[in-house]
């Protein structure tokens, strides 16, 4: 079961990258191709219009072959979401082996946390997009964001299947940990639009270097940020409970103590506060959006440093990451 | 904090100069500039706390990052760099923070008093300009609305309405602004709750071991290491007092441990067993179970027979529990007859204890952390152990300054020991290992602030999830009566809510059908 899981695991990973190459096709055939770079800013126009009631009942019928002229790039795009979802089922099929062979919810370690995290990360990413199939632009990222942290995860991170020691015997490690991968998996997608917001609203100033010159292909800036924030908004509420509440609980029956400061609380405040700088931003007018955005931005670097920095730089009480 | 920032207009009297600046810092205060920046100096001063050793987690790393960093170290310590959540700066940045916000919250508390109690604004002019707006013309559907008749559709949809001559202002999604006080009040709360802990709170660190030679009860001396709140005095613990009868600890064949459970009995009464992740829950006090280890028991017989036995626990220094530690006897040769002590012929035993230990030499790591087949490998030192100097001195290790200067020497080449083998050193005293007990480390804690917080955090939460899914607005209705009843509608989305327009679209359709029964509806906060 343990070796099916990892097997799945590359099956998981090739089809991410086989997502990531077909909406890097999108993106090189759209800009050869006039009607592409027409067509892309209408597209958001529509959304803006429509707003979340173009909500589409079921996620299948996104991938409706498109009814307008088959456009070479149109079919990469939907090609690399069909990948993207073939991909999320057979990361899913990963995850669930890995817990069956281990008997446990599979969150006992590093390696398995962040598989649960992408994991959450691509099915709000497939949620999103069968709202609005409009951003599928972003995938490009999306993808390649989950290529290499199931890359990270499977080279770096991978340990073997060990069931858990005893401080993490508890119900709280179902509640903890499930809230912990669902908000950190929601932050990490949240990232993406606010640096596409970024991006846009970058070259939308009039900017055309590098990272700019991607903006021509994305959604409009007051979608993403839109989207940024109904992110970030859905999952600080989670995270509080996760790991400001329920790690707490926790911590009080097992440590003794409901807050110590060990490293990985240290990093979870930090993150909270971040995140509520983020929120208050947003919501005060007087505050650019993109400085607001950048704060999240600064929330996502958070996350990182305590999804992968707080496990290796230091040891503390949160050291079951098995490294 | 406020969202907009409404400043009074100024008074045209010249103000005070120290007032007018007072209320000016005031206002810079509890601006949400400030809020931000004080929101990331606290996460950019948290940082510290991660980086460097602190004493409130680990004090031992602080005293190896002295050692490892000795000019540096003073000076971050001096700083409160060891003690980066307690130190000033880091104080005088959340409860500026705090200032800030009760600045800001008090205001808004007010405000949203009044609002609570304000019926919705009057209908505005012009209903067109709003973003929201329909026109329900003459015809059979909006023949026989009324005022009366739109106000029980709203009010049945739980609007905050008001009826006034021929218009209709309706408001929703006060809960919020409700929501967002509700989570800032419970900060505070939050804040209150942990300084109430940290005041009448207390704790007491102890490594206990089996047996009833070993008991210990709850008054600060009895502790390893303790730590009183600032409003608690000694006598204020309650008096119990814990024999450990038992431990249970459980491995895989790996070595993993699989679990651990300790027994003890409290007072007189019968054995209670807890474990890591259900502590034992006393009347005033709660038993935590943080460790285990081996102590092994060990009888020296000195040059006059005497017999002296002692228990020394060690300390682990890996997951398959391989011990250090030592057995002193500063007794030993006492001349039975004149009671003449010489401080030279002071016995020690430095040991390391395997509890499986390999089948071949080097006996060094132990290779199972259960007792499967226990050494211990003895070294023996005779000479003054330097207790008597009143130099505080760990209970795990010789004094180094003692061996270093040659007062205290090794004798012989060290000595693996079987359960019940003996040793007889060139002076013709003997050592035994008699066997081991089991030990667990403790931690006695009380914290009356743990429910306080615990109830202000789940406030904070159900505040936060109002606040973050409320959306504040109104809609406003116009009956005019001519020849056909022409009813105009306009609404005003206060906050971001992009539904809004299939929410304003339904309501006109329910006027227009006059479907005042309702109907539940997913977005009504």
């Amino acid at each position: 079961m343990a070796a099916l899981s990892d097997q799945l695991l590359v099956i998981a990973i090739m089809s991410y990258v086989a997502a990531m190459v077909g909406h890097a096709a999108e993106y090189a055939f759209g800009q050869r191709s006039h009607v592409g770079r027409a067509a892309a800013p209408a597209a958001p126009v529509l959304v803006g219009a429509g707003g979340p009631s173009v909500v589409e009942p079921e996620l299948p019928s996104s991938f409706d072959p498109p009814a307008s002229p088959p456009d070479k790039a149109r079919f990469a795009g939907w090609f690399a979401v069909a990948a993207t979802v073939v991909a999320a089922l057979v990361h899913l099929g990963a995850l669930a082996t890995r817990g069956l062979a281990a008997h446990r919810m599979p969150w006992g370690n590093m390696y398995e946390f962040v598989l649960s995290v992408t994991f959450v990360g691509i099915a709000a990413w497939l949620v999103v997009l069968s709202r609005k199939p409009t951003i599928r632009h972003l995938g490009l990222f999306v993808a390649l964001a989950m290529v290499l942290l199931l890359g990270v995860a499977g080279m770096v991170l991978y340990v073997d299947v060990a069931p858990l020691v005893p401080a993490l015997k508890s119900t709280w490690f179902v509640v903890h940990v499930s809230a912990a991968v669902l908000s950190s998996g929601i932050f990490l997608l949240g990232f993406v639009p606010a640096a596409m917001f970024l991006i846009r609203s970058g070259y939308d100033r009039g900017k055309r270097s590098f990272p700019y010159s991607l903006g021509a292909r994305v959604p409009a800036a007051d979608v993403l940020d839109r989207l940024t924030f109904r992110l970030h908004a859905f999952a600080f509420p989670i995270w509080t409970f996760g790991a400001l509440i329920a790690g707490p609980i926790w911590a009080e029956a097992a440590w003794g103590r409901y807050w110590g400061w060990d490293p990985k609380e240290v990093w979870a405040f930090i993150s909270w506060i971040v995140y509520a700088g983020y929120l208050h931003a947003r919501a005060t007018p007087s505050v650019k959006r993109t400085t607001a955005t950048w704060i999240a931005v600064v929330g996502w670097l958070t996350m990182l440093m305590n999804l992968f920095g707080v496990n290796i730089f230091f040891t503390g009480l949160h050291s079951y990451g098995g490294l | 904090m406020t969202a907009i920032q409404e400043r009074p207009p100024a008074t045209p009297s010249r103000p005070n100069p120290a007032l007018a600046r007072l209320r000016n810092s005031w206002r810079q205060l509890t601006s949400m500039r400030t809020a931000l920046i004080l929101l990331f100096l606290l996460a950019i001063a948290a940082i510290p706390g991660s980086v460097l050793p602190q004493r409130g987690v680990n004090a031992q790393n602080v005293d190896g990052y002295y050692a490892e960093h000795p000019t540096l170290a003073p000076i971050l310590d001096r700083l409160g760099a060891f003690d980066v959540f307690a130190s000033p700066w880091f104080s005088a940045i959340y409860l500026l923070l705090f200032a800030s916000l009760v600045g800001c919250i008090v205001p808004r508390l007010r405000d949203h008093y009044r609002a609570l109690r304000m019926a919705p604004p009057a209908v505005p002019a012009r209903l067109d300009r709003l973003p929201q707006h329909a026109v329900l013309a003459g015809g059979p559907d909006t023949d026989g609305l009324d005022v009366e008749g739109i106000a029980a559709v709203l009010r049945k949809r739980r609007w905050r309405v008001a009826v006034r001559d021929n218009t209709v202002s309706a408001e929703k999604g006060h809960l919020k602004e409700t929501g967002n006080l509700l989570f800032h009040v419970a900060l505070l709360a939050v804040l209150f709750s942990v300084a109430i802990g940290s005041w009448y709170g207390w704790h007491g660190n102890r490594l206990l071991v089996a047996g009833p030679d070993n008991a210990f009860c709850n008054t600060l001396q009895q502790y390893d290491e303790s730590g009183l709140g600032a409003r608690v005095h000694a006598s204020d613990l309650p008096g119990f007092c814990l024999e450990l009868t038992d431990f249970q600890a459980k491995f895989r064949q790996t070595g993993q441990p699989e679990s651990f459970r300790a027994t003890v009995r409290v007072d007189d009464g019968a054995p209670r067993a807890f474990s890591v992740n259900s502590p034992l829950r006393l009347d005033g006090a709660n038993v935590y179970l943080l460790g285990h280890g081996y102590a092994p028991v060990i009888r020296y017989t000195d040059r006059y027979g005497r017999v002296q036995t002692t228990t020394a626990p060690f300390l682990s220094v890996d997951g398959m529990l391989t011990s250090e530690g030592v057995a002193a006897f500063p007794d030993a040769n006492v001349d039975p007859k004149t009671g003449a002590r010489d401080s030279k012929l002071q016995v020690a035993f430095e040991g390391l204890y395997l509890p499986t230990a390999p089948d071949t030499a080097p006996y060094t790591r132990s290779v199972f952390p259960a007792e499967r087949s226990p050494a211990l490998l003895l070294f023996a030192y005779r000479g003054n152990l330097g207790l008597d100097a009143g130099i505080p001195n760990s209970v795990y290790s010789l004094d180094q300054r003692q061996v270093a200067s040659g007062r205290l020497a090794r004798v012989g080449d060290g000595k693996l020991l079987r359960v019940g083998e003996k040793w007889t050193l060139d002076d013709g005293t003997t050592v035994e290992f008699l066997g081991t007990k089991q030990y667990a480390t403790l931690s006695v804690r009380h914290d009356p602030g743990e429910k306080p917080v615990l109830a202000s955090a789940a406030v904070g939460l159900l505040g936060l999830m109002l606040s973050l899914t409320g959306r504040r607005r109104r809609v406003f209705f116009r009956v005019t009566t001519g020849r056909s009843t022409l009813v105009e509608a306009g609404g005003l989305p206060r906050t971001d809510y992009a539904g809004f327009a299939e929410e304003f679209a339904q309501l006109v359709k329910d006027v227009e059908h006059r479907d005042s029964e309702g109907r539940a509806d997913g977005r009504t906060v």
